[in-house]
């Protein structure tokens, strides 16, 4: 597929194919500007391509159209590297509102969110606020609020960005955890560490093309 | 659970930015005030037609030296004529009583004028006061008339007084709504801008369109009907102390205003205003939330 932003003297994405299998673990490496955030905003349905098919969970979702986007969305988590967590409310309050809002009852809430607390290790720190914890507790309620719902995909966009290396560790465990249940995670980092650490599929992009396609890759 | 959280939402959103809520409440009853009235009025000049237009005369009045044939002969034209439904003959005398009970008030004036000094007429009820028209042309000319007068001349005249201020209530109504609808996109905004995280983190995780879109909507929907209580309010006081008070002498000019009528007209000043900000807030949230 390709996507051409106005205004842009190149393609941010240049004729890429790119297919991912159910269950996977892929990197998106590349620097900046590469256009590593646009193929997530692609899956996230926020952008579509000029040219070519986006096809996610088996629909193509190229020509959806935009009332349909949020039920799409339910089985797609996504965690980015700011953790874009409420200030105002509590561990437990930021991932129930993630359930509550697509009206799932405060009864099926309390059932399940502790469940995911626990998963995620913040098992007795569900009633702090964001910031009483740490960046790395931060993020690993972003990532309970993204897998609470059980999506099939998980979206990762520069997780340990904000992280230093143990940290960013930790949340990598976490995400191999996820991975392990069956979601197939996407995740855009320039970390070399971890991506070397984990030797998963790697694909590399640089100025909108694909250079390397790497099943249990480094950084390099 | 979620109706109650739209609600929460709601008066959360409110109270949020009171003061700019305050404002959008107060220029939206305005607003609704002055529909509301122009409303009433529109009705209030209807019932006035109807009651002065029933009423209504039109006087052929005679030459003093008029015939008894010339007299006779114009009786029976006016009989006869289809566009006429009544037609009562006023002699000297029965002009005379007429004059002393108009004028009651100046014995002066009484007595300086003789029963006969006043003109013999003919007083016609028309099947439709609106063709006075027709009937001067037709009459005009005839042998022993001298004057036609329709009285609905002066009640025009009185009406288009009437319908002009039913005009700059309405024009009041219209340039007060523009003011509350700018005020009402601009609160809207500011809600969204303070919820932009949450908004963003519904975007996020698939929450509805409806379900992100629905207190911010509903916030407007409220002062809207906030402020059309607040015009029953205004409208139910210029009644009691207006037309109930300081106007009262007019009453026998003005037909009456009702509860029912404000009753009436009250379904109305909610409606628009309840629509009106829903429809200016879902407008307002299509440029500023992108759902």
């Amino acid at each position: 597929m390709t996507k051409t932003y106005p205004k842009a003297s190149r393609p941010s994405l240049d004729n890429v194919s790119v297919s991912i299998e159910k269950g996977e673990f892929v990197f998106f490496i590349g620097p900046s500007g590469s256009g590593k955030s646009t193929i997530i905003k692609m899956l996230l349905h926020e952008v579509a391509p000029n040219k070519g098919r986006v096809v996610v969970n088996g629909k193509d979702v190229t020509s959806m159209r935009s009332w349909k986007r949020p039920h799409f969305r339910r089985s797609i988590g996504c965690v980015f590297q700011d953790f874009r967590l409420l200030p105002n409310r509590t561990a437990y309050e930021n991932v129930a509102f993630a359930l509550e809002v697509i009206g799932k009852t405060k009864a099926v809430a309390r059932r399940v969110v502790p469940e995911v607390l626990e998963l995620v290790g913040l098992g007795g720190k569900e009633h702090r606020y964001p910031h009483e914890l740490s960046g790395g507790e931060q993020q690993r309620v972003a990532v309970a609020r993204a897998f609470v719902n059980r999506p099939l995909i998980l979206l990762a966009d520069e997780p340990t960005g904000n992280l230093d290396p143990d940290t960013s560790i930790e949340i990598m465990r976490l995400l191999d955890r996820i991975n392990r249940t069956g979601t197939t995670v996407v995740m855009v980092t320039h970390d070399s560490n971890i991506v070397n650490q984990m030797r998963r599929r790697v694909v590399e992009i640089e100025s909108g093309r694909i250079v390397r396609d790497q099943a249990r890759g480094v950084y390099g | 659970m979620r109706v109650k959280y739209v609600l929460s939402e709601v008066l959360v959103g409110l109270w949020r930015n009171v003061t700019m809520s305050i404002a959008m409440i107060i220029t939206m009853a305005v607003s609704l005030t002055m529909l509301g009235a122009s409303g009433l009025m529109y009705r209030q000049v209807d019932d006035m037609k109807d009651l002065y237009y029933k009423n209504i005369e039109v006087s052929i009045f005679l030459n003093q030296e008029v015939s008894e044939q010339e007299r006779t002969e114009l009786q029976t034209k006016l009989d006869g004529d289809p566009l006429v439904k009544d037609v009562l003959y006023v002699n000297k005398d029965e002009a005379y009583k007429r004059f002393k009970e108009m004028y009651q008030d100046a014995p002066d004036l009484v007595n300086a004028v003789k029963p006969d000094q006043l003109p013999e007429s003919f007083r016609l009820k028309l099947n439709n006061p609106e063709q006075y028209k027709n009937i001067y042309d037709q009459y005009k000319d005839t042998a022993g008339v001298d004057e036609i007068v329709d009285q609905s001349r002066l009640l025009d005249k009185i009406f288009n007084i009437l319908t002009s201020i039913q005009n700059i209530a309405l024009a009041a109504a219209i340039v007060m709504a523009i003011a509350a609808l700018l005020l009402v996109a601009n609160t809207i905004q500011v809600a969204a801008y303070s919820k932009r995280r949450e908004v963003a983190v519904m975007k996020l995780v698939g929450a509805s369109n409806w379900f992100i879109q629905a207190p911010f909507v509903l916030e407007a929907v409220v002062a809207g009907l906030i402020g059309s209580l607040l015009g029953l309010v205004a409208l139910v006081a210029a009644k009691y102390l207006l037309f109930d008070g300081s106007l009262s002498a007019l009453q026998g000019l003005l037909s009456p205003i009702s509860w029912g009528d404000i009753l009436f007209i009250f379904p109305l000043m909610a409606g628009v205003g309840g629509l009106v900000s829903a429809a200016t807030a879902w407008i307002t949230l299509r440029f500023y939330l992108r759902v």
